[in-house]
C-alpha cells in the first residue's frame, strides 16, 4: 500500500493541485497560448497555414517591450505589437494569397525574418548590457476585480479570455464570420458571390497575425519584464499544434491551451519542488519535455477526425478555373 | 492583382531573378546597417571580405558550410518528396550524441575493433539515430495524416532537453569544468584538417560526396524517380503503382540520417565532443539552404557555402564595427523571400487590372 | 415594339496566350427567352459566361445589361445587375450547411449578426415558388448531385437574378431530373426570367430552347431560331467538318465465339462500403469477355467511381469476389499493372498523369521498375526514351514543343495527354504484340474535341478487335451506344443485369440511370445470356 515517501509525494501533489498559486500560474502561462492559437485559428479558417507565428511572436515580444522601454505606455505597447505583428502578416499575406507561393515555405522565411529583425533591433538598440533592462510590467487586476485566480492576472489575460467568445460570435453569427469560413472551404464559392478572396484572406491573416504580435507581447510586458533571447522558446509552434487539437473552433482552442498550460505549470512545480513523481529520481529535463510530448500526443489523437477547413494549404489563383 | 501564367519563362530572366533578388536583399539590408550607425560602403566591404577574402576567411567559410551541406540536403530531399522535415536540429543533435556514444563512451577503446570499422560505425550509428527520429513523425503523417511539419518542430524541443539530460547525466564528461559537454570521442576517430593551420576538415568532402550522390540519385535512379513522383502528386503516383508509403519512409530514413551525419561530422571535426550549443540552428539553417537551392543537391552547396560566408562575414564585420552578427540571419531570411518572389515573378505575368 | 434586350455582348474577344478563346462574338438576349449556346467541349461557351459573370477579364467588348455597361471583371457588378450563374462545377462549400451557402454574400459585411430567421424563410419561400425543395440545415457534402444543383440554382434565385446562366446543367443528372430542371426553367421564363443555356447536346437544346447559338473554335457561327433550326445543320456547324462516324464492326461474333473466349474479369455479388452514409457498391456482378466491350452507363455518383476504383486495383473489396484474367488480385495498382490490366482514370490531369515529370517519364511510370528500363535501381533513360519515342509517334501525341519528350507533361492539351496515357496502357511491356487483355477505360474521351474522340474510340475498338475485353464506364450515352456490345447500368451501387446493346431502348436506359422499378434491376445471380457451353 501506500507508505513512505512515494505516499508523502502523491499528497504533496494533490496539496499543490489543491492551491490558488497553482492554477493562477496556469491561467497566467495559458494567456500567449490562447492569443496565439486564436490567431492561428482564423488564418487557417480562412484557409492560409501561417507558420511565422513563432517570428511573429518574437517581433510582438520586442516591439511591445520596446516601446515602453521609450517611455510609451503599456496598452500602447500592446497596440504596437499587434501592428508589428500586422506587419509581417501583411507579407505573409501578400506572398501566399497575391503570389500564391507555399504557404509552408513562406511562415518558415516569416519566423526567421521576424525573430532575427527583433534580434538585431534589440542588439543596436543595447549593444553591451550585462543583464536585460527591465520595464515595469501590467499590474494585476486585483485592485478592481474581485473574482479569485482571475484577479491574479493581468488585464491582458481578460483581453485573450473575452476574445473566445467574441471569436466564436465573429465566426458563427456575423456575415463576415460566415465569409471567412467560405473562403477557407472552397474560395470559389465566394468569389461567384461577389466578394473578394483575396481581401478576405489577407485581412483573416492580419488580424491573426495582430493577435500573435500580442501573445508576444504578454510575454515582455506581463509575463516577465524583460526581453530575452529564445523567450517564445517554441510554443507558437504550440499553438499550430492546439488549433488542430481545437478543431479549429475557438471554445476548444481555449481548452487545449488550458490543458497544455496545466501540464507546463505541472512540470515547473514538480521541478521546484524539487520532488520526482511517485518517488522515482527523474531528471528536470523529462519534466520539461511533457507538454512538447503532449502536444504530440494530442495532434495524433485528434487527427484521425480532424475535419480541416477544405481550403486550406491550397493556393487559389484568380482566374484559373 | 492577378498573375497570369508565361508561356515561356525566357533564359535571361532566370539568371536576372537571383540578381534581381540579390540586389534588393543588399539594399535593404543596408539600411538595417545604417542604422546601427555604421558605414555601409565599409561594412559590406569587411562582410564579404570576412566571408570570402583571403584564404583564413574561406577556411572559415567551408568549415562553417560543412554542417550546413548537410543539413540543407536532408531537407531538400525530404522536401522534394513533400515531406516537411523541420527537424533537421533534433535529428543532427541525435546523431551527434550516437557518434559520441560509440566513438567516445569508455574512452573508444570498449568496442576492439580497428579504427576505421570503428569510424565507419560511429557515422552509420549517427545516421540511424537520426533516420529513427524522423521515421516516427513520417509514418505518423503517412498512416494516421497527422502534419509533420508541427510533429518534427516539436520532437526538436524535446530531443534537445534529451541532449541536456544527457549532458547532465549519463554522458557527461567527468573532466570537463563548468559548462555541461560529453565524453569526447577517442583521438583516432577526429577528422583530419584537410588545410593545415585551418579549421576545415575531411567532414567537407564527406558533405560534397553526399551532394554528389544525392544528385546522382534523384536523376538518374528509381528511387530519385520515385521521389519526385510521389513529391509532385502522391494520388498519380499511386494510380501508377509506386509504392507512396514506402517512399515516404525510405525518403525520411534518407534524410534524417543526413542530418544525423551532420552532427557526428561536427563532433569529428571540430570539439571532438557534444555540447547543448554546438549548433547555432544549422537544421534550420537548412531549411533556408534548401530553398534557396530550389531543392536542387547541387544548388544546396552553393547555397551553403553563401550562408556560410555571410555567417563568418557578419561575425568577423561585427568586430570592427557596431554592426550585431544578426545581419546575417535578417541578410539570408530577406534573400531567401527575395528568391522565392523573384522566382515566381520569372514564371508568372502580373496584371493590373 | 420590340423591347430592347435584357443583356447584349458585343464584340467579346479574349485570348489565353496563343490561343483565342473567344472572338469577336455579339449576341442578344430578351426577357422571357431561353438562348443556348451549343458548341463542343473546347469551343469557347464557358469562357464566354465566365467573362459574362466577371470571371475573367474580355480583352475586347462589352457586355450591357438593359442598356447600361458593366464594368469587366467584378461578379459584385453582375450579381447587381441581376446575373446568377449556375457553375458547371458547382461552387459550394461541403463542410457548410445550405443556408449557410445561400445566405453568402447577401449581407453586408459588416453587419455585426447575420439575420438567420429571415433568411431562411426566404429560401424556403423561393425554393416553394419554383418548385425545388431542400433542406436548410443539411450539410451540403451528405446532399446528391441533383440536391446540390438547386441550391446553386437557389442561391442565384434568392439573389433576384434576371438573368441566369446554366453551364452543361444536365451533365450531372439523369434523363428524368433533365426533364424536371427543364419544368422549372420554363416556369422561370414564364415569370420573365431570360436564360443562358450551355450545352453541348443537340437533343436538350432543341426541347428547352427558343434561339440557338453555335460557337465553335472561338467564333460565333450560327444563329438560329430553334423551331426553324434543322439538326443536321446545326451539327455541321458545331463540327465544321463531316466526321465519319465511328461504326462498331462485329467483326468478333460474340455468340459464336463464346466457347472460346474466355472470362477477363469477373464480379461476383461485389460490395464496397465507402466512405459515406451509404455504401459505394451493393451486389454488384459482372462478366466480361475478352473481345467485348462492356458498357457502364449511369449518372456521375451512383458508384461509377468505387466500381473504377476496384477495377483498377485501388479499392479492395468488402464483400464478394473479383477475378482477372483467371485470378484474384490484391488491392496493389502495381499487382494489376503487372497481371496486365491496361487502365485509364477518369481525371487525366490528377490521377492519370504528373503534370511536373517529363514526357517520357509519364510514359514509362508504371514500368520503371522492370528489367527493361532499370538495373540495379539505376533508370536506363535511353531505352525509356525509345519507348516514349515510339509510343508518341504510335498515338500521335503532339504538342511538347521545342523540349520534345523532355518537356512537362502538364505542356500537353488534354487530348494529347489522353492519347500519352491510352499508348501507356496499351503498350506495357508485357504485351509485346499482343496487347493487353483486359481494358478499364473511365470517362475516356470527357472533355475531348470531336476529332481526338473518334479517335479514341477507335483506338479502343481496334484493341478490342485484337482480342482485349473492355469495360467501359462512362456518363456519355452517346459514346456507350456507339461502342458497347452490351449495355449494363449502375444506379445507387447497383448493377442492372447486362443486356446486348440492341435490348435496350432509351427509355429504359432513362429509367435504369434513376433506378426507377420496371427497369431491370440487378439480379440476384448474374443473368449472362453468353454462357459458356
Amino acid at each position: 500500500m501506500f507508505t513512505g515517501p512515494g505516499r508523502a509525494m502523491s499528497v504533496d501533489t494533490l496539496d499543490l493541485l489543491a492551491g490558488m498559486p497553482f492554477w493562477v500560474a496556469v491561467l497566467r502561462i495559458a494567456t500567449p497560448l490562447i492569443l496565439g492559437t486564436l490567431g492561428v485559428l482564423l488564418c487557417e479558417r480562412a484557409g492560409v497555414l501561417n507558420l511565422g507565428i513563432e517570428g511573429i511572436m518574437v517581433a510582438g515580444a520586442f516591439a511591445g517591450w520596446l516601446t515602453v522601454y521609450q517611455g510609451g505606455g503599456l496598452w500602447t505597447g500592446v497596440l504596437v505589437a499587434a501592428l508589428t505583428g500586422a506587419a509581417f502578416g501583411l507579407l505573409h499575406g501578400w506572398l501566399t494569397v497575391s503570389l500564391a507561393l507555399s504557404q509552408h515555405v513562406s511562415g518558415l522565411g516569416i519566423t526567421l525574418l521576424a525573430s532575427s529583425l527583433a534580434s538585431y533591433a534589440y542588439r543596436v538598440s543595447f549593444p553591451k548590457v550585462e543583464s536585460p533592462p527591465t520595464i515595469r510590467p501590467f499590474a494585476d487586476m486585483s485592485a478592481w476585480l474581485p473574482l479569485p485566480i482571475l484577479n491574479q492576472q493581468t488585464a491582458l489575460t481578460l483581453l485573450a479570455l473575452l476574445l473566445v467568445p467574441a471569436l466564436g460570435w465573429l465566426l458563427y453569427r456575423t456575415p463576415l464570420g460566415l465569409a471567412l469560413r467560405m473562403v477557407g472551404e472552397n474560395p470559389d464559392a465566394v468569389e461567384g458571390q461577389g466578394l473578394s478572396v483575396a481581401g478576405l484572406r489577407i485581412g483573416a491573416v492580419v488580424a491573426g497575425s495582430a493577435l500573435m504580435g500580442v501573445a508576444g507581447a504578454f510575454l515582455t510586458l506581463a509575463a516577465f519584464d524583460a526581453f530575452y533571447f529564445n523567450m517564445v522558446n517554441g510554443r507558437g509552434w504550440v499553438c499550430v499544434a492546439l488549433v488542430v487539437f481545437a478543431s479549429w473552433r475557438p471554445g476548444k482552442a481555449l481548452l487545449g491551451a488550458l490543458l497544455f498550460a496545466f501540464f507546463d505549470a505541472l512540470q515547473l512545480r514538480l521541478q521546484q519542488a524539487g520532488a520526482g513523481l511517485v518517488g522515482i529520481d527523474v531528471p528536470y529535463q523529462v519534466y520539461l519535455m511533457l507538454p512538447y510530448a503532449m502536444a504530440i500526443v494530442a495532434l495524433v489523437v485528434v487527427a484521425r477526425r480532424a475535419a480541416y477547413p477544405q481550403g486550406l494549404m491550397k493556393p487559389w489563383r484568380k482566374g484559373e478555373r | 492583382m492577378r498573375l497570369e501564367a508565361r508561356a515561356q519563362t525566357p533564359a535571361w530572366m532566370w539568371l536576372a531573378a537571383p540578381a534581381l533578388a540579390l540586389a534588393f536583399t543588399l539594399a535593404l539590408s543596408a539600411l538595417l546597417v545604417a542604422w546601427a550607425g555604421a558605414p555601409v560602403g565599409r561594412a559590406y566591404a569587411l562582410l564579404l571580405e570576412g566571408g570570402f577574402g583571403s584564404r583564413f576567411a574561406w577556411a572559415e567559410t567551408l568549415t562553417r558550410a560543412t554542417p550546413l551541406i548537410l543539413t540543407g540536403l536532408a531537407v531538400a530531399v525530404a522536401f522534394r518528396a513533400r515531406l516537411f522535415n523541420i527537424g533537421g536540429e533534433g535529428q543532427l543533435y541525435a546523431g551527434a550524441l550516437a557518434a559520441v556514444a560509440v566513438g567516445g563512451l569508455h574512452g573508444g577503446s570498449a568496442f576492439a575493433v580497428p579504427t576505421g570499422v570503428l569510424f565507419v560505425a560511429m557515422m552509420l550509428a549517427a545516421c540511424a539515430a537520426g533516420a529513427l527520429l524522423l521515421l516516427v513523425p513520417a509514418l505518423l503523417k503517412s498512416h494516421l495524416g497527422v502534419d509533420e511539419v508541427v510533429t518534427t518542430l516539436l520532437l526538436n524541443f524535446i530531443v534537445l532537453l534529451l541532449v541536456s539530460a544527457m549532458l547532465d547525466g549519463p554522458m557527461k564528461d567527468p573532466a570537463a569544468m563548468g559548462w555541461p559537454q560529453s565524453v569526447a570521442i577517442a583521438d583516432a576517430l577526429q577528422l583530419d584538417k584537410l588545410l593545415p593551420k585551418s579549421r576545415v576538415h575531411t567532414g567537407l568532402v564527406i558533405a560534397l560526396v553526399m551532394a554528389a550522390l544525392l544528385s546522382v540519385l534523384l536523376r538518374q535512379t528509381t528511387f530519385g524517380l520515385e521521389i519526385r513522383a510521389v513529391g509532385a502528386n502522391a494520388r498519380a503516383a499511386a494510380f501508377a503503382g509506386l509504392p507512396v508509403r514506402a517512399v515516404i519512409w525510405k525518403v525520411a530514413l534518407l534524410s534524417g540520417a543526413l542530418a544525423g551525419l551532420a552532427g557526428a561530422v561536427e563532433v569529428a571535426g571540430r570539439a571532438g565532443y557534444v555540447t547543448l550549443d554546438m549548433s547555432p540552428g544549422y537544421g534550420y539553417s537548412g531549411i533556408v539552404i534548401a530553398m534557396l537551392a530550389a531543392l536542387n543537391p547541387l544548388g544546396v552547396v552553393v547555397a551553403a557555402v553563401f550562408v556560410a560566408g555571410m555567417l563568418v562575414g557578419a561575425d568577423s564585420m561585427s568586430r570592427a564595427v557596431t554592426v550585431p552578427t544578426y545581419i546575417a540571419d535578417v541578410i539570408v531570411a530577406v534573400s531567401l523571400i527575395a528568391m522565392l518572389v523573384a522566382t515566381m515573378l520569372a514564371q508568372y505575368r502580373v496584371r493590373w487590372r | 415594339m420590340i423591347p430592347a434586350p435584357r443583356l447584349k455582348l458585343a464584340g467579346i474577344t479574349k485570348r489565353f496566350g496563343d490561343l483565342v478563346a473567344n472572338d469577336d462574338i455579339t449576341l442578344e438576349l430578351r426577357a422571357g427567352e431561353v438562348l443556348a449556346l451549343l458548341g463542343e467541349n473546347g469551343a469557347g461557351k464557358s469562357t464566354l459566361v465566365s467573362i459574362l459573370f466577371g470571371h475573367y477579364v474580355a480583352d475586347g467588348g462589352t457586355v450591357e445589361v438593359d442598356g447600361r455597361v458593366l464594368p469587366p471583371g467584378q461578379p459584385k457588378s453582375a450579381l447587381a445587375a441581376g446575373i446568377g450563374m449556375v457553375h458547371q462545377h458547382f461552387t459550394l462549400a461541403d463542410n457548410l450547411s445550405v443556408l449557410d451557402n445561400v445566405m453568402l454574400g447577401t449581407e453586408p459585411l459588416w453587419r455585426p449578426s447575420s439575420r438567420r430567421r429571415a433568411a431562411r424563410a426566404a429560401l424556403l419561400a423561393t425554393a416553394a415558388r419554383f418548385g425545388l425543395g431542400v433542406d436548410p440545415d443539411a450539410r451540403v457534402g451528405d446532399l446528391s448531385v441533383g440536391e446540390r444543383q438547386r441550391v446553386e440554382i437557389l442561391k442565384a434565385l434568392t439573389r433576384g437574378a434576371r438573368i441566369l446562366i446554366l453551364d452543361e446543367p444536365t451533365a450531372v443528372l439523369t434523363p428524368q431530373e433533365s426533364l424536371s430542371l427543364f419544368a422549372t426553367l420554363k416556369q422561370l421564363v414564364a415569370q420573365g426570367m431570360a436564360i443562358v443555356f450551355i450545352s453541348h447536346k443537340l437533343d436538350e437544346v432543341m426541347a428547352v430552347s427558343d434561339r440557338i447559338v453555335v460557337l465553335r473554335a472561338g467564333k460565333l457561327v450560327a444563329t438560329q431560331a430553334t423551331e426553324q433550326a434543322d439538326k443536321d445543320q446545326l451539327a455541321e456547324a458545331m463540327v465544321g467538318r463531316a466526321v465519319p462516324p465511328v461504326a462498331r464492326e462485329r467483326g468478333l461474333d460474340v455468340d459464336l465465339a463464346a466457347p472460346a473466349a474466355r472470362i477477363v474479369c469477373a464480379l461476383h455479388r461485389a460490395g464496397v462500403r465507402g466512405a459515406g452514409r451509404n455504401p459505394a457498391l451493393v451486389d454488384v456482378s459482372l462478366q466480361l469477355r475478352a473481345g467485348e466491350v462492356l458498357a457502364i452507363a449511369g449518372v456521375a455518383g451512383n458508384g461509377q467511381r468505387a466500381l473504377a476504383d476496384l477495377l483498377c486495383g485501388l479499392l479492395a473489396l468488402d464483400s464478394g469476389t473479383l477475378e482477372v484474367l483467371g485470378r484474384s488480385l490484391p488491392a496493389r495498382p502495381r499487382s494489376w499493372i503487372d497481371a496486365g490490366v491496361a487502365r485509364i482514370p477518369e481525371d487525366r490531369q490528377a490521377v492519370g498523369s504528373i503534370g511536373e515529370l517529363t514526357l517520357w517519364e509519364n510514359a514509362v511510370l508504371e514500368r520503371y521498375h522492370s528489367r527493361r528500363f532499370s538495373r540495379w535501381g539505376l533508370l536506363r533513360s535511353a531505352r525509356a526514351r525509345d519507348h516514349a519515342r515510339r509510343l508518341v509517334e504510335q498515338y500521335d501525341v503532339r504538342g511538347a514543343g521545342r523540349d520534345g519528350l523532355d518537356a512537362p507533361a502538364r505542356t500537353l492539351s488534354g487530348g494529347n495527354l489522353q492519347k500519352l496515357i491510352l499508348g501507356r496502357a496499351l503498350s506495357g511491356v508485357r504485351y509485346r504484340d499482343q496487347g493487353p487483355q483486359l481494358i478499364i477505360a473511365h470517362q475516356p474521351t470527357w472533355g475531348l474535341d470531336v476529332g481526338a474522340v473518334a479517335d479514341l474510340q477507335r483506338r479502343l475498338l481496334d484493341a478490342c478487335a485484337r482480342g482485349a475485353g473492355v469495360l467501359l464506364i462512362s456518363e456519355d450515352l452517346d459514346e456507350i451506344l456507339t461502342l458497347a456490345d452490351r449495355i449494363a447500368v449502375m444506379s445507387r451501387g447497383r448493377l442492372s443485369a447486362a443486356r446486348p446493346r440492341e435490348a435496350w431502348r432509351l427509355a429504359d436506359l432513362g429509367a435504369a440511370m434513376a433506378g426507377l422499378p420496371g427497369a431491370a434491376a440487378s439480379a440476384a445471380a448474374p443473368v449472362d445470356t453468353h454462357h459458356a457451353a
